[in-house]
């Protein structure tokens, strides 16, 4: 994947923790066994659409593995001295540059099977609602980290509207 | 109807020779609203009233005794009530803070810290002028809670106010006289053309006109031309509430940002902060564009619209010129954002017509001294442009058509919804990453430059 950013300051990318990929196998996995049960329990009653529920269920997964897989690959963020990058995305590939100054709220949310698996998101808002800086999948340490850090630069730099 | 500048001079001598004393200082003693003021918010709130109650009144040719008595009651009610709220309410400003209490049952207090101030708006619906009255509404970024309008003050009373507001928003303890510098006056004729080219005025039109040709052949004609008649109604009161807004327009640079006046009917005038709009955008809609007409509006810092609002009501987006020509309106804009805020763009390289067919054409974007331009639509032109000091965040979406043709667009997003702010769209992938490395620093810069709040107080 080639990478818009600017090369400086020693790019090192810091990526989600891989219990993310985890997660998000697992729902696909949930979601194609559910298909194939279905296509189990139907198989009994009518055999074609049975099995065309199964190849679905095997379409699925893996679609989906190899998809969410590089959907986790794409995820990164990078905190330079004035401002955040977060980079994102298969199809539509994103990145966005948020100053530390224009930061208003920084949110740390966890799901309950992000919670199960000791993750957290973090996800950073400015005054426009556009603005898209969101990482998911962080190791609640590191998300508490990175919190602390951003609202610290951030009162530091601060310079609303 | 011309309220303009004949006020302004007749506001500043006032300051020193107003017996009771107008100059600031006086304003942090408790004061009322006009006494008058019951009768013209009674006014609006009774002549629904009347009409609901008048209907029955009128199909029934008489009503009788105990009818009418309660239909007194209920307008008698509406005169009470008004007249309790304007006993239970008072304003002062402390320390800076303008601050109103009111109700009677349940009392509420609003404070508004002047430093926050984002306009200050003189409106003077047709009944208050009449009785020589006027509104004065201030703005605060932040929600709408934070807005404060005194209804109803004499019109010359809310003058001193007004400027006594500014001058205390500027940091200064007297009001000098308002210096305006026109630079943009509405044409009425060119208001008169253009307001049925509007969309939303014309297609209803169209329809209506259909319904009224061919709901003739159909064998309940006599519906199809209520509705048509039902939907002209509802235009004329819309298109006539445009022309009565923007009649007489006109914008002026003062000391304070930018002086707004017009209105037909009912007047305003407004006085925007510079520093709180975020950016200002250049409509054409489709028809407007054989003329070469635009409009210019600017997107305020602030809360988000309320939903029975319409835009301009919520001080969300502001029109800073209804009509005129593009090059007109790009002046104006100038005159804001700083010199030469030309069109600085530049077209996208000419693979972009293969992922935008439609917009190609229109397609343009570039950075210039201190803010970018970015030109979007398909029928109806859109030019952004938004100082690099407010721009909020920085963003560089590749799709997977633009990735095959070596494309990107980069978005400047500005405080508000997801609409304000520019984007640069369909850019070369090396320009976009150009872009994506020079702005963030372009913007650093630009915020350092230019104070983000107002005027530090001195």
């Amino acid at each position: 994947m080639e990478n818009p950013a600017p090369a400086d300051q020693a790019n090192s990318w810091s990526r989600p923790n891989p219990r993310l990929l985890t997660l998000r196998r697992g729902e696909v996995g949930a979601g194609a066994g559910a298909l194939l049960l279905i296509g189990v329990g139907l198989s009994f009653t009518n055999m074609v659409v049975g099995a065309c529920l199964a190849v679905a269920a095997l379409l699925v997964a893996g679609v989906g593995l190899t998809y969410v897989g590089r959907r986790f690959r794409s995820w990164g963020y990078l905190e330079r001295v004035e401002d955040l990058l977060v980079h994102r995305g298969v199809m539509f590939e994103r990145l966005s540059v948020v100053p530390y100054g224009r930061m208003q709220t920084v949110e740390v949310t966890a799901g309950p099977l992000e919670r199960s698996l000791g993750l957290a998101t973090v996800q950073l808002h400015t005054a426009s609602a556009a603005s898209d800086a969101r990482i998911p999948g962080l190791d609640r340490a590191t998300a508490a980290d990175l919190r602390d850090r951003l609202v610290g630069r951030g009162e530091a730099t601060a310079e609303g509207l | 109807m011309n309220t303009g500048p004949a006020e302004d001079p007749a506001a500043a001598p006032g300051m020193a020779a107003s017996p009771t004393g107008g100059s600031t200082p006086a304003w942090d003693s408790w004061h009322r609203l006009h006494p008058l003021s019951p009768v013209v918010q009674a006014g609006r709130r009774i002549l629904p009233l009347v009409v609901v109650l008048a209907v029955p009144f009128l199909s029934q040719g008489s009503s009788t005794k105990s009818q009418s008595l309660v239909d007194a009651g209920l307008v008698g009610l509406a005169v009470v009530a008004g007249a309790a709220e304007w006993l239970v309410t008072r304003w002062r400003i402390e320390a800076g803070v303008l601050r109103i209490d009111t109700g009677l049952v349940r009392r509420r207090t609003t404070k508004l810290p002047l430093s926050r101030v984002q306009s200050i708006d003189l409106v003077r619906p047709g009944t208050a002028r009449l009785l020589g009255l006027a509104e004065v509404r201030v703005r605060s970024g932040g929600s709408r809670e934070g807005d404060v309008r005194l209804a109803y003050l004499a019109a010359e009373r809310a003058e001193h106010l007004r400027d006594g507001l500014l001058a205390l928003v500027r940091g200064s303890h007297t009001s000098s006289p308002m210096s305006e510098n026109p630079i943009a006056r509405a044409s009425t004729s060119r208001l008169l053309i253009s307001t049925p080219l509007r969309g939303a005025i014309l297609w209803p039109i169209l329809a209506a006109a259909a319904l009224l040709v061919f709901g003739r052949h159909l064998t309940h004609g006599g519906g199809a031309v209520a509705m048509a008649t039902l939907v002209l109604l509802a235009v004329g009161t819309g298109a006539a509430r445009i022309l009565s807004s923007q009649y007489g327009f006109e914008v002026a640079r003062t000391q304070d940002g930018l002086l707004i006046r017009g209105g037909a009917v009912g007047t305003f005038t407004e006085t925007l902060a510079l520093h709180r709009i975020q950016a200002l955008r250049v409509v054409e809609p489709l028809l407007w564009r054989p003329f070469g007409w635009a409009k210019l509006v600017a997107d305020m810092a602030g809360g988000q619209r309320r939903r029975d609002e319409d835009r301009s009501a919520s001080g969300r987006i502001r029109t800073l010129v209804p009509v005129a020509t593009r090059t007109e309106v790009l002046r104006v804009a100038e005159s804001i954002v700083g010199p030469a805020a030309r069109e600085a763009g530049t077209a996208p390289p000419t693979r972009a017509r293969l992922k935008a067919p439609l917009s190609y054409p229109l397609l343009r974007a570039g950075l210039a001294d201190g803010y970018a331009v970015s030109v979007v639509g398909r029928v109806r032109r859109l030019t952004t442009i938004i100082p690099l000091a407010k721009v909020q965040s920085v963003r560089w979406v590749q799709g997977p058509v633009q990735r095959r043709l070596g494309l990107a667009t980069v978005h400047l997003d500005a405080a508000g919804g997801r609409s304000t702010g520019a984007a640069l769209r369909d850019r070369s992938s090396e320009e976009a990453r150009e872009l994506l490395g020079r702005l963030p620093s372009l913007c650093a810069t630009a915020r350092r430059s230019t104070p983000a709040g107002p005027a530090p107080l001195p």
